[in-house]
């Protein structure tokens, strides 16, 4: 809010100001269930739909039910790359709310609170931040009666954000409308009354409401979701009909939206016994013919690393989703963590080639699963997506995909064949491809799939020669797709003082950073890494032209000072310049953070 | 939006596929596989193993029920018996220890045009595999699953196993197992299997009796054949072969198959034990109920192509 422009003239009578501003972040501090997380995806969809960016940051306790919980909206009328440093408005139910997240309001950032449960306020804050207090429980009681009490006071409190930011009231109103549809129709009744009591306040004693500026988006026809369920919708667009899961927190989510999706488009989504039993499900339904997808958090991807293997050796094609969160082992599994790169590129047994792609937005969620897929299918190998807990659970507005023309079949072919080898060592492009079982081939000799060493039709062998030459067949259709990979592009000048190498959720904030930088006059730029492994060809060329290469990481600097992606760079590039900018806090990066720690390092 | 590096594309097959047009080939046209039309890599095993009659009788199925080979899927995992997809000439995958139900599962409900034959060890089955096997009967997925039970651990070469009996002296227990063995017809029943049989290679007609029951019952079948590892358990199943003076009785003709506590009390005594099918019920597969849901969703969205159908959802999220 910084940026607030164009102050309107002071009204008479003790009503605020408004201020014109071209974005905000807003901090809604209480407990899990009171519905924090739907006030803040009710502002995520407006923000959508007034053509605005967007940007949703969330913490959610790892306890069964209740306990402090967040969640920060970051709206922009333009470029919105990070949840933002610090909060303008912070809305508290609790004391405990208010002692915890007080530090994350900016120097002047306004304090709204519910004086029914904050009840001491420090005197020396009230210099420091411009307090609101207000009885919010009681008047949600006012406003609709005692019984919805609870459940409405998450609706008032939008009211009362509403109030502030003006935001558009019509398009709240058949938010909530569309949000209660189906319910009784007094559940829509209450909560309209709710935030119709919310909206009604005078903020008298705010000093200053404000207004957005337009969106910039303008006819972008905006859509908005969590990254997540990009990332579920994407593997549906991709063609994907069945998958095989095991529920664990962050991947849930994606599991239980394909289990309620896929029996629409005729597939299924198999909750199995464990974690070993879904990724060999989901293995059999993709020999079956069709792409199938598994996935889990770190835990339940250690589990699945014997499997892994077997795909790799049998070169059958297999999406495997892993959403990143705090570890090693139970960890903390609410958190953001990118510390599973090295489990997803090199975790097992044996040499064992497999692609890592890893999403940076909850956009880029929905296009990458589809680019999975179909990597999978053209090399006829497993691909992790590795995503994290920081997309996970953000809410992004992102232009419309163009359905008709990304959605695509990939159900299997089961025409005859004369002959057939699967792993055929003369084949020109070196890339197995599998018959589906159902298919006939005239010659009578049938392919079979094993996790041994094999022949070109798949029959085990203990020959040294053939070890040889099909270790070197995995290892070469991938280093292939490696030279394929386009090599990224930098982000700022290609040359300069810092280049500030990201990968996953990072890259926002890792590129609002440069923005900073740069505006003060520092020469710093950006690579983001999407293809982890194998790495894109040529950026040994984009590190020359840089005295300092820093890889910003939500992982341990380990023993040597980089953290899992530096480790690659290092032992691909031996440049001792490439080092790590490493934390684990279990948070995603605050710009301040990293710019701090990049002037510590570059001094 | 975010471009697309691999877009999609068609993919043929592979180089090394010979693109000589194939006939089509009518159903009715068709002659039954033989036996030397379906056998492919010589079998492994020991000379005068078990599971060799388990294979003969196995092609014999082929041939008496006129499959075609593609139409024919053998899956497995590890251990001796699990060899087994190598020796016969059709699809079929060599899966990872004690898994091989999964994987079939997965293949079963992606594909409800094939039947799944899955054939493994007791280690394979009742020890590393323990989890699936309880669940793949629970969820009562259509395929047949025939356990080549030998009591013992043979590709490690002679340790124990779930089902090694009490005493059995093997190199993990030198002075005797003393870990009492699972049942594994009792393991079936409390899973929730709806179809429990019980044979021995030594009763090739009995074998094929079971298989082809197995393969028409409309559910998980369980086949538990007894078949003795020469080389380090030999005779472990004499008492089940009247050649070796031992005895074969059958399930008596009065036994309800649909009485789950009779059929528990079938299994009480294994050696000889009785031999046939223990307990058959039907029960809804998972294939069916998952074919269900599919039906019951497709029926709001009848004629809309896969697209529209994503576009319903995304204009909510607007």
């Amino acid at each position: 809010m910084s940026d607030a422009t164009t102050a309107a003239p002071a009204q008479a009578g003790g009503i605020p100001q408004i201020s014109h501003i071209s974005e905000a972040v807003i901090r809604i501090a209480g407990n899990s269930q009171d519905g924090i997380q739907a006030i803040g995806g009710f502002l995520a969809r407006l923000a959508g739909r007034s053509e605005q960016e967007v940007m949703t940051f969330m913490t959610i306790p790892s306890t069964i039910s209740g306990g402090p919980s967040i969640f920060q909206v970051r709206i922009g009328s333009g470029e919105v790359l990070s949840a933002g440093d610090e909060a303008d408005v912070l809305l508290c139910f609790y004391q405990h709310s208010y002692e915890g997240h007080l530090g994350s309001l900016k120097k002047g950032g306004i304090v709204l609170y519910d004086s029914d449960h904050v009840k001491e306020i420090p005197p020396e804050n009230l210099s420091k931040y411009r307090h609101i207090g207000l009885p919010i429980s009681s008047l949600v009681v006012e406003a609709i009666g005692g019984t919805g009490r609870d459940k409405g006071k998450n609706v008032y409190a939008l009211g009362l954000i509403a109030k502030m930011f003006n935001l558009d009231v019509p398009k709240l109103h058949r938010l909530l409308q569309e949000r209660f549809a189906g319910k009784d129709p007094k559940v829509a009744e209450t909560a309209i009354a709710a935030f119709n009591g919310g909206y009604s306040h005078t903020l008298a004693t705010a000093a200053e409401l404000f207004k957005f500026k337009p969106g910039e988006n303008v006819g972008h026809n905006q859509i908005v979701m969590g990254g997540n369920e990009a990332l579920a919708y994407g593997l549906i667009a991709a063609g994907v009909r069945f998958g095989a899961g095991y529920p664990i927190t962050p991947w849930s989510d994606i599991m239980e939206l394909l289990r309620k999706e896929l029996p629409k488009y005729g597939g299924s989504f198999i909750q199995c016994e464990d974690e070993i039993a879904s990724i060999s499900m989901a293995i059999g339904a993709s020999w079956g013919g069709r792409v199938a997808v598994t996935g889990s958090s770190g835990p339940g991807i250690s589990l699945k690393t014997e499997a892994l293997g077997w795909a790799v050796m049998a070169e059958i094609p297999l999406i495997i989703v892993d959403v990143q969160r705090g570890g090693p082992s139970t960890g903390m599994p609410t958190n953001v963590e990118q510390s599973d790169l090295n489990i997803a590129c090199f975790g097992g047994h044996g040499d064992s080639p497999r692609v890592v792609i890893a999403p940076s937005s909850v956009e880029d969620c929905f296009y990458t699963a589809i680019e999975a897929v179909n990597i999978a299918r053209k090399y006829s190998t497993p691909v992790i997506i590795l995503t994290d807990q920081g997309i996970a659970s953000r809410i992004e507005a992102f232009a419309m995909p163009k359905l008709e023309k990304i959605c695509q079949d990939i159900s299997p072919d089961f025409t005859p064949v004369a002959d057939h080898k699967p792993y055929d060592l003369a084949a020109a492009d070196g890339i197995t491809r599998h018959l589906a079982p159902g298919t006939r081939v005239a010659s009578g000799k049938y392919p079979i799939v094993t996790g041994l060493e094999h022949d070109e039709l798949g029959h085990p062998t203990g020959s040294p020669k053939l070890h040889v030459q099909m270790t070197a067949k995995r290892r070469n259709k991938l280093k292939k797709l490696g030279a394929d990979l386009p090599t990224p592009t930098v982000f700022g000048p290609p040359e300069g003082q810092v280049l500030l190498v990201s990968w996953g959720s990072s890259k926002g904030p890792v590129e609002e950073a440069v923005k900073q930088a740069r505006a003060n006059g520092d020469a710093v730029s950006a690579l983001h890494i999407k293809y982890l492994n194998p790495l894109p060809n040529g950026l040994e060329k984009i590190f020359e032209a840089f005295s300092h290469v820093l890889v910003v990481e939500l992982n341990d600097e380990g023993f040597y000072g980089y953290g899992q992606l530096g480790a690659v760079l290092r032992a691909r590039y031996c440049d001792p310049k490439i080092r790590g900018l490493n934390k684990v806090d279990g948070l995603t990066w605050k710009i301040r953070e990293i710019l701090d720690r990049v002037k510590a390092m570059t001094k | 939006m975010t471009a697309l590096s691999f877009a999609s594309e068609t993919l043929t097959r592979t180089g090394n596929l010979n693109l000589a047009s194939v006939p089509p080939l009518p159903e009715g046209e068709r002659k039954g596989l033989t036996k030397k039309e379906v056998a492919a890599d010589h079998p492994t095993w020991c000379p005068g193993c078990g599971d060799f009659s388990v294979l003969a009788l196995y092609f014999k199925l082929i041939e008496k029920r006129k499959m075609h080979h593609e139409k024919i899927t053998t899956v497995a995992g590890i251990g001796c018996s699990s060899r087994f997809p190598y020796f016969v000439q059709a699809h079929g995958a060599h899966f990872i220890h004690g898994r091989a139900l999964p994987f079939a599962t997965g293949v079963a409900l992606s594909r409800p045009d094939l039947h799944v034959f899955v054939f493994g060890g007791d280690g394979d089955a009742f020890s590393i595999g323990g989890n699936h096997f309880t669940h793949t009967a629970r969820k009562n997925v259509k395929l047949t699953y025939c356990v080549m039970d030998n009591n013992v651990y043979g590709l490690t070469k002679n340790q124990t196993s779930p089902t090694s009996p009490l005493g059995y002296k093997s190199k993990t227990d030198a002075w005797g197992s003393g870990d009492r063995p699972i049942n594994p017809m009792k393991q079936a029943i409390a899973a929730g299997a709806t179809f429990v049989a019980r044979t021995t290679h030594t009763n090739p007609n009995h074998v094929l009796q079971m298989m082809e029951a197995a393969m028409d019952h409309d559910g998980f079948s369980f086949i538990e054949c007894l078949s003795e590892c020469v080389e380090f358990y030999p005779g472990a199943f004499d008492g089940a072969n009247p050649r070796k003076g031992g005895q074969f009785p059958l399930v008596p003709e009065d036994h309800d198959v649909t009485d789950e506590y009779a059929a528990y009390k079938l299994s009480e005594d294994l050696m000889p034990g009785k031999f046939g099918i223990f307990y058959k019920v039907n029960r809804p597969t998972k294939n069916a109920n998952e074919a269900k849901i599919i039906s019951t969703n497709r029926e709001k969205f009848v004629a809309l192509p896969d697209w529209q159908i994503l576009q319903k959802n995304f204009d909510r999220m607007k």
